[in-house]
């Protein structure tokens, strides 16, 4: 069976010129963000598949064009073979769009303050004109919470329990993908652990496979099994987790796991890492990432790597062995 | 201890509301030596910020500090009225938050902000002061400082402008840093030169530190000493390594296991059940009995041991019992 | 939470019967009422509770007129030309009658046309910000959630009619629609005229704030989870975000309440409002201005502090309204 997302070569742009009289008025020239250059990966059925990267990495770019809230400037995405921007039936479409889900960062916001619990759950499935008749509360049950809880509103829940009300929503599709941007980095560390826990319960129950986002490696490395990494829009290394944890290739792969504090890092004296993300308006000719590489060479200023298999993964770096 | 910088002796903070009193805040007591960095952890409303604002003198009415003491360098502070306080925390506590929009006056050049507090709490002339400024935004690593003095707050970028505040709370020289959060919104490689930043200015000042924070990984690498808080209380004191590798408190002992790195991947995480109580709905005797896997009888009859600063680690009738 | 479960415990106690069982939701739905933030801090501020009940007996007064109004001013039966002119509290000269608040010259009892009076104004008052509020809801929620050119076309014309005063544009609308009704009808249509135009004249509040809101809303996760699930944009308009933006609405309706009022009291105060046959406060008061300096004081006085009351009530209660619904405005 083929690979359940198949991402090629897919671009998103923004506009984030000034207003056109601003525009006109200071002789500015229209500002284009790139906000994902050139990504193509692909996510194995019922795997996790992680995207790592800092702010404007654009790895909620990716989560949001792969669930349909936005649409790609290039590029194909293919989900469980049908590409949703080609494909002439338009119920085929429909009926791949159910079963992708999404789980939020915000547990506070991604529920709506006014509506019921059960109606939030159910909404997949009435948003789309069916019955959910004791839908919510045998969801409820499944992700810990009580079936009696359906009758009440999101503020008598906490944070950990909102987002399990989230996951049921998402559970109420019957999906088969779940895109979860950040699902933890709102918790406290010990509520964290129940949910991911969850998550991975219900991966198995259900066979669902997740596109796991998040800036957090420990994270990452305990969910994911294949893990992407990626700089300013673009994908500079993919390994399973084992491999990219254990030997990381791109140097900013190397960097990001020597940053990251470490729990038994008593007294470490980390060196710390060059310079910032640039401006992603201006991004730096040649490889995204050579202004701040320790061992950046002449070419990586003027042409820009492509992803190779090397190793166990793929990477992005002239330099990688 | 003569080198005692800051000593917090069973402060309390108490809040009046409709549901009655709440203490974000309950007989805590700590202590930070010259050059030491004490980390304070602890989850969402388990009051650590709380416990910076008092110090700092900063807390928000109707929160007041309702008994206990603070000591800055032999001196009492907590009994300070606003304008000697206000004074205080220009010349000897400097603050770093974790949005540093908070800190910074938007409308003033960074330069003018430096000097203005230098001139304010240092006998120096005007320029003078501009000078240290310059050297200050050279030490906390802004390029080409001499002409960016003249720049506003948000021409800076998230990372330089926590620098441009941590320059601003070492300028008057101040022997404590308060810093809540002060990494949280930025990103991994800029947590990373930040925190190394805080380190290196301290340890060479010699200034005492309150680091805030929520990341148990921060605290491993950055801390001496860690004082972990549960529901406004003191769970457990004591040196980093041992407190993080190997706790007393069952509760240190559930956060630990349950951080994703312990299981080492692919392993089911551990977790502590239930969340911690809001502080309308405290329970009775020890706050963490009902997630706690050891509690018993006396725990839900008797709260649990105040911890006073020197004692032994963690504030609980079982201490240790449970194994890590 | 502990109020609920003890209604829980009661119920086997009483009998299980089909009213008490509604009584006592009835009675739990009225403790939590009662426990809520809303009521607690009502209860803290004398000026709403004051402004509450001042504003409360005048409507109901208003509104149980025919109860309360010693004559229907309207009538011509009941009325008695022998009483014109008579003092507040005073017996009149021949009939010996007494008028708490005086009569006007054709004898009509100034009390009752007060009642009457307001029952015009807060008519118009409420029908007029229903009208402005679905309207200027209803295109804020459009040009907040579409965007676009769309929005923009709402927006401008919002900010245009923003530099007129609003009752230039009421005596605007007011004079191109009575060119356009025949003679026989003006005065029936003329509350309806009325109405409209002052209506038109508030909307503009109403669609800026719920833009703004609706724009807040709109970025938030629950919205995008609505979105991915194949909610169509009207669903999660009217379904998600109207919900979430009525707070803001509420508090601008009954600020507007009184702006109408007094819009209305304006216009008929000018002549070009409620017509003499159905005389609303405004016009009273302009009758009455013409007795003021002939000594017959309470033609005038009376409706005009009524006015001031009514009016001064319905804008403290927004106030009120307005910092418990949202503490960052205060």
């Amino acid at each position: 069976m083929s690979d359940l997302v198949e991402v090629k070569n897919l671009v998103r742009d923004f506009d984030v010129s000034a207003p056109w009289l601003n525009r006109v008025l200071e002789r500015k020239p229209k500002a284009i963000l790139q906000a994902v250059s050139n990504v193509s990966f692909n996510i194995a059925r019922n795997s996790v598949y992680a995207l790592v990267g800092e702010s404007g990495s654009g790895k909620s770019t990716i989560g949001k064009i792969i669930v349909g809230l936005l649409p790609p400037t290039a590029g194909t995405i293919k989900i469980d073979g049908i590409d949703p921007a080609h494909e002439p039936d338009k119920a085929k479409i429909a009926a791949m769009q159910v079963g992708i889900q999404m789980i939020f960062q915000d547990p506070y916001a991604s529920l709506n303050p006014r509506w019921k619990v059960g109606d939030i759950i159910a909404e997949p499935v009435t948003a789309r004109g069916g019955k959910a008749d004791g839908l919510a509360q045998k969801l409820l049950e499944q992700v810990g919470l009580s079936g009696a809880d359906v009758n009440k509103y999101p503020h008598e829940f906490s944070g950990g329990q909102r987002q399990r009300i989230c996951i049921a929503r998402a559970l109420a599709a019957e999906p088969k993908l779940i895109v979860c941007d950040e699902p933890t980095s709102a918790l406290d560390v010990s509520v964290q652990a129940q949910v991911l826990n969850l998550m991975s319960d219900l991966r198995e129950e259900f066979g669902l496979t997740y596109l796991f986002i998040s800036h957090d490696l420990t994270i990452v490395q305990h969910m994911a099994d294949t893990v992407g990494v990626l700089y300013l829009g673009r994908l500079i290394e993919e390994a399973p987790r084992e491999a990219l944890f254990a030997d990381p290739k791109h140097p900013y792969t190397k960097m990001l796991l020597e940053a990251a504090p470490k729990l038994d890092g008593f007294g470490r004296e980390v060196e710390p890492p060059k310079g910032e993300i640039p401006d992603p308006i201006h991004p730096p000719t040649g490889c995204a990432y050579h202004p701040r590489c320790p061992i950046a060479v002449d070419r990586c200023t003027k042409e820009r790597p492509e992803m190779e298999q090397k190793g166990k993964g793929r990477v992005a770096c002239f330099l990688a062995v | 201890m003569t080198d005692t910088v800051l000593k917090v002796v069973n402060l309390t903070v108490k809040i009046p509301t409709r549901q009655g009193v709440l203490r974000p805040v309950d007989k805590l007591s700590l202590e930070i030596a010259k050059g030491k960095i004490l980390g304070v952890v602890g989850e969402s409303g388990a009051g650590k910020s709380m416990t910076g604002n008092a110090v700092i003198g900063l807390l928000d009415p109707p929160a007041h500090i309702s008994g206990g003491e603070i000591w800055l360098n032999g001196k009492r502070i907590d009994t300070l009225t606003r304008e000697p306080m206000r004074a205080v925390r220009g010349k000897q506590i400097g603050m770093v938050f974790q949005d540093p929009l908070t800190s910074l006056n938007p409308l003033l050049p960074i330069g003018d902000q430096l000097t203005e507090t230098m001139l304010e709490h240092l006998d120096i002339s005007a320029s003078e002061a501009e000078k240290r400024a310059i050297a200050a935004l050279e030490e906390v690593g802004i390029p080409g400082a001499a002409e960016r003095i003249k720049s506003y707050p948000h021409e800076f970028s998230g990372g330089m402008r926590q620098r441009v505040v941590i320059a601003l709370a070492l300028c008057a020289e101040p022997s404590l840093v308060v810093a809540d959060e002060p990494t949280t919104a930025l990103d991994v490689s800029v947590q990373a030169q930040i925190i190394a930043l805080l380190k290196r200015l301290c340890a060479e000042r010699g200034t005492a530190i309150m680091l805030i924070t929520h990341d148990m990984g921060v605290i491993a690498e950055t801390a001496d000493d860690v004082a972990v808080m549960y529901a406004g209380r003191m769970a457990e004191l004591g040196p980093v390594r041992d407190v993080l590798t190997r706790p007393t408190h069952p509760y240190t002992q559930g956060l630990m296991a349950s951080t994703p790195l312990a299981a080492k991947g692919g392993k089911r995480l551990n977790q502590i059940p239930g969340a911690m109580p809001r502080l309308t709905e405290l329970p009775a005797g020890c706050a963490f009995h009902p997630r706690c896997p050891i509690a018993k009888d006396k725990c839900r009859a008797d709260p649990a041991p105040t911890l006073g600063a020197g004692d032994g680690r963690a504030a609980c009738w079982f201490a240790g019992e449970a194994g890590p | 939470m502990s109020q609920e479960t003890k209604g829980q415990n009661h119920q086997p106690a009483t009998s299980p019967g089909e009213t008490s069982q509604a009584g006592n939701r009835l009675t739990r739905a009225w403790s939590r009422a009662a426990g809520s933030d809303f009521i607690w801090s009502f209860k803290r501020s004398p000026v709403a509770v004051v402004s509450f009940l001042v504003a409360l007996g005048l409507v109901l007064g208003a509104v149980l007129a025919p109860l309360f109004a010693p004559h229907n001013p309207f009538d011509p039966a009941t009325l008695n030309l022998m009483n014109g002119f008579s003092s507040p509290m005073q017996p009149n000269a021949f009939t010996g009658e007494v008028f708490w608040l005086g009569t006007d010259d054709q004898g009509r009892d100034v009390f009752s046309t007060i009642l009457y009076g307001m029952r015009i104004s807060l008519f118009v008052g409420f029908a007029a910000v229903a009208f402005a509020m679905v309207l200027g809801v209803t295109l804020g929620l459009i040009a907040g959630y579409v965007g676009g050119w769309i929005g923009a076309v709402i927006m401008r014309i919002a900010d245009v009619q923003l530099t007129f005063p609003g009752i230039l544009v009421a005596m605007l609308i007011f004079g191109i629609a009575k060119g356009f009704t025949p003679l026989e009808q003006r005065d029936e249509m003329a509350i309806w005229v009325l109405i409209i135009a002052i209506g038109l004249s508030e909307w503009v509040q109403f669609a800026r704030v719920v833009r703004g809101a609706t724009m807040v809303e709109k970025g938030k996760e629950y919205v995008q989870a609505a979105r991915l699930n194949g909610r169509g944009a009207g669903g999660i308009m009217i379904r998600h975000i109207l919900p979430n933006v009525l707070g803001p609405v509420l508090v601008i309706a009954t600020i507007s309440l009184a702006l109408a009022i007094i819009a209305e009291a304006t216009l008929s105060f000018l002549g070009v409002g409620a017509p003499p046959t159905q005389p609303s406060l405004g016009t009273l008061i302009r009758i009455g201005q013409g007795y003021l300096f002939s000594g017959e004081w309470w033609i005038l006085l009376f409706p005009s502090v009524t006015l001031l009351a009514l009016a001064l009530s319905v804008n403290l209660l927004g106030d009120w309204l307005r910092d418990v619904l949202n503490p960052r405005l205060r």
